[in-house]
């Protein structure tokens, strides 16, 4: 009875012990994870968290120097509306053109083709109100969109920094994907010194972005440069790009696809390498053509990784500066003027509270391209699966 | 591996490499001393350098400026030998001249004063000075027997001067001058332009015909219209003298009661045509093109006329680049017959009452754009430090090395004292003929002494103005993008908007100072 009495007492003892062991274990474990990850955290806060707060701030007020240093005079919204509808607006969004009948017209083509998709979308399919929220303020952004557009290009028009940042998104990244899948498929065949190929396409990439902008000044300077003979057997020894706005950013677009095919061709190279070949054969078999094969085979196998390289590739591009900064410092004009490129120029003439406030608007606009983006290839794949 | 021998060895790895750490900067100290005892051998300078060190206790400073290879060749060429006298290092740090304000601001602003000294330009005092970040140093330079002070142009004197007291030491006087083919306008028996018309029809005249025997046609002038980069200069030396005629203190940029922009006016437009017109006779890219292209065409014989500062004159005498030796002319930029009238803002015909200092009718109006290159000192960091930094300036700046500097094309700096114009055998020495440097310098001197001379903006933000603003807008009347019209509409409304911002009557008061006006 004793020795029972014993053991009992030390089972209990021992199990007490053990169940304050395991509280301190789930403690522990519950407050470890966050001691984990507080570091990164804390470094989040500190390097994208607190600097995004504090640029929103500098974006509302003017820097002023004053007797022993200087002043950020808070000045509310103005900065923004001076971008938008104010003295900065022939810069950011260009030079609005009157409205003629005919704009008038494409304008409501393009308007009613949106609210038309609009419409369709929320009678064909059930959609969530965040949904609904969601494309209400797509058509309401493409729209503007439309409307920037009708009323800069044409005569009597001319792009701001915000429509030329777009040309070079849209048009930049349409070439390089159409290029670089070009040579993926290419190198993907088994050709002779394909492995060559595939280093030497990979170089341009590698080089920085400044020196790929110094030689394309170099290259395309027709009086001066290395090709001026080249230029001269075609007869275009006094002609100069840059006082063309299409050329100059045509210029610029170019570099800027040299140095990005090859980040679309080595994605899109590994792509079509992973795909199982048997299928391909099989089809071969059946007296498919080669069209046939890459529309309905190799396509939707590289799709999803396609949407992934054009959204990483979209981003960054919005960021474009070097290039123009470099290659023709914005001119001729304005005509390849990039936001951040203006950012910069606001930001060197200390500036600051317009230069934040470009950032801002330009953060506004790759955030809706984005997500735009994401949404309408997620709803397509929900569709088609 | 077993994971205890993988720990070990990372363990290990680890501690050689902190020991690796540790050891490393005696190490790299000690190599730094052995040179610096091989570069000074033991002779009197190196007892004054130690002498120098143990007083002043600054062993090293850092200068900030624009990259090389000019403006900071001097500095970098001469920093030994200073350091050979006085014991101090000077570490010569460059960026790009766009990126020179912020950068010297930056450090300044958020005190992290890493640069000990800046050169840079003297138009920007106007912002660092009251704002207390660099150092007052009319004690230090008015004192100073080897600086000479009083030798330096008046007009460098008060351009490096905020409210009566010296917060830089010039190395570098600028002003733009028009270089010309002598040898191709006394061929074709053309006179040297003296107004913009002039200038318009020489360039027309030369523009498609070979001027350098090479059997490619040639430009008739060739002037540095690159955004971003110098073309906001460029445009008030065309503007300039159809604007002011009453003396340096009627100012050209703004109206003297109102701080009203003087750009939407008959004078400021005439110039956008002049300005526009020269294109025509210029390089094809001409609008792609900075001072450093304009000055290459120029010196292999390709431009009939250049707009420039004091660089070609001295650059034409190096035959390794220059096919234009001899054949350089060098002269105050043109005039104008016709002023503006600034109770109409029209433009009136020069006589005695509109053009005071008129000569044979024309109304010249030099512009000092950009003032030359100056040094300045971080007010905080340890007055030792400070010290010496004035001090390297000071070397740098002495009759004794400047006076050679100014007649080396690749140093980028231009005369500014009065030795230099009026001594002439460092410039025979650089290789001019007597009557070329009498040409040269000529041309400079007629600009300092100008009465009529243009001040460049020193006002608080003219780096907006300018910079910012101007620059853009010109780019954009370049490209045709705006009509002169709209282009001296749109600088009217920019600048009003930034004197508005920085306050109206702050702004006047400031203008008013720095152009002397009553």
């Amino acid at each position: 009875m004793e020795a029972e009495a014993k053991r009992e007492t030390s089972i209990n003892l021992e199990s007490g012990f053990r169940g304050q062991l395991r509280l301190f274990n789930s403690q522990t474990e519950r407050w470890s994870k966050f001691i984990f990850i507080m570091p990164t955290v804390l470094a989040l806060l500190f390097l994208s968290i607190f600097p995004l707060i504090a640029s929103i701030y500098l974006s509302l007020t003017n820097f002023k120097f004053v007797k022993g240093g200087f002043q950020l005079r808070f000045v509310g919204l103005n900065n923004y509306k001076d971008l938008l509808l104010g003295s900065d607006q022939k810069n950011f969004l260009g030079l609005l053109a009157p409205m003629t009948p005919m704009r008038w017209i494409v304008l409501g083509a393009l308007i009613a083709a949106l609210f038309f998709y609009l419409i369709r979308t929320l009678l064909k399919t059930r959609i969530s109100l965040g949904g609904l929220l969601g494309r209400i303020i797509l058509a309401l952004g493409l729209s503007a969109l439309a409307w920037l557009a009708v009323r800069t290009l044409g005569p009597g028009g001319r792009l701001g920094t915000l429509s030329v940042t777009l040309v070079f998104v849209f048009l930049g990244i349409t070439i390089q994907y159409l290029l670089g899948l070009g040579l993926a498929l290419l190198a993907s065949q088994d050709l002779r010194g394909r492995r060559f190929f595939r280093v030497v396409f990979l170089l341009p990439m590698m080089i920085t972005p400044v020196g790929v902008a110094y030689m394309f000044k170099m290259v395309t300077d027709t009086s001066m440069g290395p090709l001026t003979p080249l230029w001269r057997g075609v007869g275009l020894a006094n002609f100069a790009w840059i006082n063309d706005p299409w050329a100059a950013r045509g210029a610029i677009i170019l570099a800027d696809t040299w140095q990005w095919v090859p980040f679309m061709f080595i994605v899109l190279l590994a792509a079509l390498e992973s795909q199982p070949t048997d299928i391909v054969e099989a089809a071969t078999v059946d007296g498919a053509n080669s069209w046939q094969i890459f529309r309905s085979i190799t396509w939707p196998g590289i799709f999803p990784i396609s949407l992934t390289l054009v959204l990483i590739r979209m981003i960054e591009a919005f960021k474009i500066i070097d290039l123009p900064n470099v290659m023709t410092g914005g001119a001729p004009g304005s005509a390849t003027e990039s936001l951040t490129l203006r950012a910069f120029i606001n930001w060197r003439a200390l500036d600051l509270g317009s230069s934040a406030a470009v950032a801002y608007l330009l953060l506004i606009v790759v955030t809706f391209f984005a997500t735009a983006f994401v949404q309408t290839i997620r709803q397509r794949s929900l569709g088609n699966g | 591996m077993t994971p205890e021998r993988r720990v070990i060895a990372f363990l290990s790895f680890l501690l050689i490499i902190v020991a690796l750490v540790a050891c490393s900067a005696p190490a790299t100290e000690a190599p730094a001393t052995e040179a610096a005892a091989t570069e000074a051998p033991a002779t009197e300078a190196a007892a004054t350098e130690a002498a120098a060190t143990e007083a002043s206790g600054v062993s090293e400073i850092n200068i900030l400026t624009f990259v090389g290879p000019q403006v900071a060749e001097p500095l970098q060429r001469r920093a030994p030998d200073f350091t050979a006298k006085t014991g101090v290092k000077v570490n010569v740090i460059t960026v790009p001249n766009s990126d020179l304000y912020q950068k010297a601001l930056t450090d300044m602003a958020t005190g992290t004063n890493s640069y000990d000294g800046f050169l840079f330009a003297p138009s920007w005092i106007v912002d660092f000075a009251p704002a207390g970040y660099i150092a007052d140093l009319t004690d230090w330079a008015k004192n100073d027997k080897d600086l000479q002070w009083d030798d330096i142009g008046p007009f460098f004197q008060d351009f490096n001067s905020y409210n009566g007291k010296i917060y830089s030491i010039p190395v570098d006087g600028d002003f733009h001058l028009m270089y010309y083919r002598k040898d191709m306008l006394e061929a074709d028996g053309l006179d040297v332009p003296k107004t913009w018309d002039d200038y318009l029809e020489v360039a027309k005249h030369f523009q498609g015909k070979d001027l350098n025997s090479d059997g490619e046609p040639d430009y008739g002038s060739c002037i540095s219209k690159a955004k971003g980069q110098q073309a906001y200069w460029f445009i008030y030396t065309v503007a300039g003298p159809y604007i002011q005629a009453k003396g340096s203190h009627e100012g050209a940029f703004f109206d003297l009661k109102t701080m009203d922009p003087l750009v939407n006016n008959d004078a400021f437009k005439r110039a956008l045509e002049v300005y526009d017109e020269t294109t025509k006779y210029g390089p094809p890219d001409e609008l792609n093109l900075g001072v450093g292209d304009t000055r290459g065409l120029f010196l292999s014989g390709r431009c009939a006329l250049s707009l420039d500062w004091g660089d070609i004159g001295t650059l034409a005498l190096d035959e390794t680049q220059s096919k234009v030796r001899g054949k350089t002319g060098t002269s105050i930029t043109p005039g104008s017959k016709q002023v503006l009238d600034r109770s109409t803002g029209k433009l009136v015909d020069c006589d005695a009452t509109t053009c005071p200092y008129a000569v044979d009718g024309v109304n010249y109006a030099p512009y000092s754009a950009f003032g030359g290159w100056a040094g300045a000192v971080n007010a905080s960091v340890d007055p030792a430090v400070q010290k010496a930094t004035y001090d390297f300036f000071a070397y740098m700046s002495s009759p004794a090395q400047a006076n050679e500097d100014v007649t080396l094309g690749k140093t980028g700096y231009n005369p500014y004292r009065i030795s230099q114009f009026k001594d002439l055998d460092p410039w025979l020495k650089a290789g001019f003929t007597e009557e070329e440097a009498h040409a040269y310098l000529g041309a400079i001197e007629n600009s300092l002494n100008n009465p009529n001379m243009i001040f460049d903006l020193r006002i608080p933000a003219n780096h907006q103005y300018q910079q910012e603003e101007l620059d853009s807008i010109i780019a954009s009347f370049m490209a045709h993008e705006i009509d002169k019209d709209q282009a001296a509409q749109q600088i009217f409304d920019a600048w009003q908007k930034i004197t508005d911002e920085q306050g109206r009557d702050t702004q006047l008061a400031a203008y008013l100072a720095t152009i002397g006006a009553k």
